[in-house]
């Protein structure tokens, strides 16, 4: 071929561009903070990460896992070959022919890709990733022909140097999108960052079907128990893998779909969040942003870089402060990218540093630190709800079966209808159960997720001194998120107090009960029954299945939403937003009681005070909202002494 | 709104150790917080905020959370009186504006230190301010609170000292980060005993009988203006022109009558 030391000088040039690139990237990752994974072991697995945990969550959208599958196989296996064949001009025809088959594949998979990119749905990003299907048809398309005469398929220099030349620029503007994009910005760069992010994840527990949903402590002991800084106040104070992360995005829009604060108009939007934060990584504005915004707030206006304060221009702290801490994007989110860990650490910086947590925030906080309780209601009034119940405290006893933690809906007149139920139902059963009684505290949930993991830690450490000096071989509790933050969060404060005592919500326990025939109970007789699965029990705790069989044990056929397990959506309560208060154009609660309606429910059944308690605050007419144990006590037949 | 400030200002906020009333835990008080926020809006980095008692008070924390980078300490011990020490830092420091609560949340709760304290230092006492309107040319405008959201514009010459209500803007949320960084400075003090408070017994307070107000409305209207009016005392008696003696006369024999003494 004529000019045929054209295609290499340009594979050449673009991978010294594409290394220069990534070195350059990888020092904007590395301004974050240190944070330690094991890099050898990390690079090991990530192609068994990407085969598994990542295209499970592809696989959820088959057209797009296929798609990927091809494109992205048959790119990463063409470049190996490409780099044979045209760089080293390894003259060999079984090479060229498996090149041959690697490229179509490629191209076949581009084709779906512009095939989608047709009529896309509103939540991807358009922009640079509009041309990303040409680019790779023509990268494809251009490395097919030049690689037909090594495989002898055509003759050497077949249509001479007119089409080397045409060749050439297809071939550079493939190149410049796969390789030089790849680490210089381009749509191509979540390959590049998404595959050291497998490798590198912060959470190395969630690979192999984990799941890691504890938040990290604060450390408040650093530089002498005066830490220079408590959470996240600009990029560089992310941890460094916590940016590559961020960087992996590749703009699919899946968590937006998903998110209950954009779905109801509030300044949130997590595809937009971790947008801003790789502009504010790498340095600049949002104008080339090329998605859905913030839900009334005009894209073009945000800038940020590694050392300026994120709050003070790239991100509104409304747009923190809207967030449920649903976990839903994190749970769908292709590249296992993790919204809420980034979330709370601004806000932990807005808490503990700038003392600006809106709303009734600042009052909650106060009372938690004050009385141990988000209300302010008197410490010694906790146990006051359970006057008429004959329950043992644990400083009598010493010791129990089952330790009931009742969590702050002691205080509450709602929920402690759900407190008697399940009392109720544990008598029936004849287990051996005790309370805490006032020697309870707040679980610091609430606290913790509006950003003070001082008073966070300050509880966990004072529940866990209280529950160290009692035995017992089961905690079980009617709240999910005190459930989280014993089962998932408590064991970072080196205590013992915890070690081989197995934490249960109340309806794996109360399922155990019933599978082993320990409750009588009735049928149910009432209409059309649907399950609510709180985000803090389900994406948290993966605890789909037993309130879901404990109702089928009534006899009810459940009638799921379309968004139920680990879709389900948010009732608006979690992350203390009904505190925050954060003013969108609809209620989560009501958008969610509207999936109730649409399975035309009478009766919707919870595992979680909050959560009954937004759904309550529906207005009326609607369904009934009950939790399990209170449907269950209802069907309870008592014997009769 | 932002004061109208016409000349540079000492200020200084005198805070004490407060107890929530339900948990009975240490805590900023309530009002003093107020007279640290109040001092915040007017005095910038002119604002010393200043406590006379145990340096290593954890409580103490919670005003340096509202963004101050130091604070000072009069170290005294719990039987020592405040109120010698806080007037001899004064006498030295001369500020032009001393802000204190009405009256603290624990201890002898007297409410009598701005009192005592513009005593020994002879200077005018404004009790229960709502906000400093405006300082010019030495003299300040006040608002006082009054009850039911009244409030009534005072001017007082500077120096002055005056105790901050619960009208005055709630205090700014504290912040752990600060607070844990701030500088806490402990002064040697002027040590008194506080000899009359070393003779008292503390007890819990039992719930005092509540006089009923007995609301004789029809209307929703009149209900509401019962809520809401200023009560009108049938048996009160305005004195004017009076010489002063027979007005104190009057006041001791209503008190006597209402056996509050
Ligand atoms: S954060 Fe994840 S789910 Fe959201 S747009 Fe990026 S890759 Fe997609
Ligand atoms: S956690 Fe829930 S509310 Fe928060 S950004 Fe993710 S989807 Fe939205």
């Amino acid at each position: 071929m004529v000019l045929d030391w054209l295609p290499s000088v340009l594979i050449a040039v673009a991978l010294s561009l594409a290394v220069i690139g990534a070195v350059r990237r990888v020092s904007l990752w590395r301004a974050g903070q240190p944070d330690k994974v094991d890099l050898i072991a990390g690079l090991m697995a990530m192609p068994k990460r990407y085969l598994h945990d990542l295209h499970d969550v592809v696989e959820r959208d088959k057209y797009m896992s296929k798609t990927h599958a091809a494109t992205g196989g048959g790119f990463v296996l063409s470049v190996v070959l490409i780099l044979a064949v045209h760089l080293f001009g390894v003259d060999n025809q079984i090479l060229a022919w498996a090149l041959l088959a690697a490229l179509v594949l490629m191209f076949v998979g581009a084709l779906f890709v512009f095939k989608r990119r047709m009529d896309p749905p509103s939540r991807i990003s358009k922009g640079p990733w509009m041309r990303l299907p040409k680019s790779l048809l023509a990268f494809s398309s251009a490395f097919i022909i030049l690689t037909l005469p090594v495989a002898g398929i055509l003759p050497e220099g077949t249509g001479g140097w007119v089409l080397t030349i045409i060749l050439s620029v297809v071939i550079a503007m493939g190149l410049a999108e796969m390789m030089f994009g790849m680490t210089w910005g381009g749509p191509m760069k979540h390959a590049f960052a998404g595959a050291l992010h497998l490798a590198f994840h912060r959470r190395q527990e969630r690979f192999g079907g984990g799941r890691s949903t504890g938040l990290k402590p604060v450390d408040l002991t650093a530089n002498d128990g005066k830490p220079e800084i408590l959470g996240v106040s600009k990029p560089k104070d992310f941890k460094w893998n916590q940016l590559l992360g961020f960087d992996a995005c590749v703009q699919c829009g899946r968590c937006e779909a998903m998110c209950p604060a954009f779905a109801a108009g509030q300044p949130l939007n997590p595809k937009k969040l971790i947008q801003d934060m790789v502009v504010g990584l790498a340095g600049g504005t949002d104008a080339k942003y090329a998605g859905s915004p913030y839900p009334g707030k005009e894209v073009g206006y945000a800038k940020g870089g590694p050392d300026q304060i994120i709050t003070q221009g790239l991100v509104d702290p409304e747009t923190l402060w809207s967030c449920t801490t649903c976990r839903a994007c994190v749970e769908e989110c292709p590249m296992m990218i993790e919204h809420v860990d980034a979330i709370v650490d601004m806000r932990r910086f807005l808490t503990m540093e700038k003392g600006s947590t809106p709303n009734k925030g600042a009052e909650v906080l106060d009372n938690i630190i004050a009385t141990d309780n988000p209300n302010g209601y008197a410490p010694a009034n906790r146990a006051n709800w359970a006057a008429d119940q004959n329950l043992p405290l644990m400083r009598d006893v010493k010791k129990a079966d089952v330790l009931f933690w009742v969590s702050d809906g002691a205080f509450d007149m709602r929920s402690q209808r759900i407190l008697r139920s399940f009392v109720k139902l544990m008598k029936a059963a004849h287990v051996d159960v005790a309370i805490l009684g006032d020697e309870e505290l707040d679980s610091g949930d609430v606290a913790r997720r509006l950003g003070d993991d001082a008073a966070f830690q300050s509880l966990a450490k004072r529940n866990l001194e209280i529950l160290s000096q009692y035995e017992f071989k089961t905690i079980v509790t009617t709240d999910p998120h005190a459930y989280h933050c014993l089962r998932n969060e408590y064991g970072d404060f080196g205590s013992d107090a915890l070690d081989g005592v197995e934490v249960l919500h109340h309806t794996t326990y109360l399922n155990r009960l019933v599978q082993a025939g320990s409750l009588n109970l009735e049928p149910f007789k009432g209409g059309t029954v649907t399950y609510h699965d709180p985000c803090y029990l389900g994406r948290y705790n993966g605890e789909y299945e037993a309130p879901r069989e404990l109702l089928r044990s009534l006899g009810i056929e459940i009638a799921e939403m379309e968004r139920s397990g680990f879709r389900s959506r948010c009732c608006g309560g979690g992350g203390g937003a009904p505190i925050t208060d954060i003013p969108g154009e609809r209620r989560i609660a009501d958008m969610r009681m509207e999936d109730v309606n649409t399975t035309g429910a009478e009766l919707v059944a919870v595992g979680c005070q909050q959560c009954t308690a937004m759904l309550e605050g529906v207005v009326e007419p609607r369904p009934e909202v009950k939790d399990i144990a209170e449907i269950l006590a209802d069907q309870l037949i008592e014997e009769v002494h | 709104m932002q004061p109208n400030i016409k000349q540079s200002l000492d200020i200084v906020s005198l805070v004490s150790i407060g107890q929530h009333p339900q948990s009975g835990r240490v805590r900023r008080a309530e009002q003093d917080g107020r007279a640290v926020e109040l001092g915040m809006n007017l005095g910038g980095d002119n604002l010393t905020v200043l406590h006379a008692g145990d340096p290593q008070e954890q409580a103490l924390r919670t005003y340096a959370g509202m963004g101050l980078s130091s604070m000072q300490v009069l170290n005294l011990d719990t039987q020592d009186d405040a109120v010698p020490a806080l007037a001899d830092y004064l006498q030295q420091l001369r500020p032009d504006i001393v802000l204190t609560g009405v009256r603290a949340e624990s201890g002898e709760s007297s409410g009598m230190v701005p009192y005592l304290l513009a005593e020994k230092l002879n200077w005018p006492v404004v009790a229960r301010i709502a906000d400093i309107v405006s300082v010019e040319d030495g003299v300040a405008e006040v608002m006082l609170a009054l009850p039911r959201g009244q409030r009534r514009a005072l001017k007082v010459a500077l120096p002055f000292v005056a105790s901050v209500d619960n009208a005055a803007p709630e205090a700014r949320q504290s912040a752990y980060g600060p607070g844990i960084r701030a500088q806490i400075e402990p002064l040697a003090a002027v040590k008194e005993e506080d000899a009359v408070r070393s003779n008292w017994s503390e007890a819990k307070a039992k719930p005092r009988p509540k006089r009923l107000k007995v609301v004789k409305a029809k209307t929703a209207a009149e209900r509401f203006k019962a809520a809401t009016a200023k009560p009108q005392g049938e048996a009160g008696k305005v004195l004017k022109g009076v010489p002063a003696k027979e007005q104190a006369q009057e006041i001791f024999n209503l008190l006597l009558e209402e056996k509050v003494i």
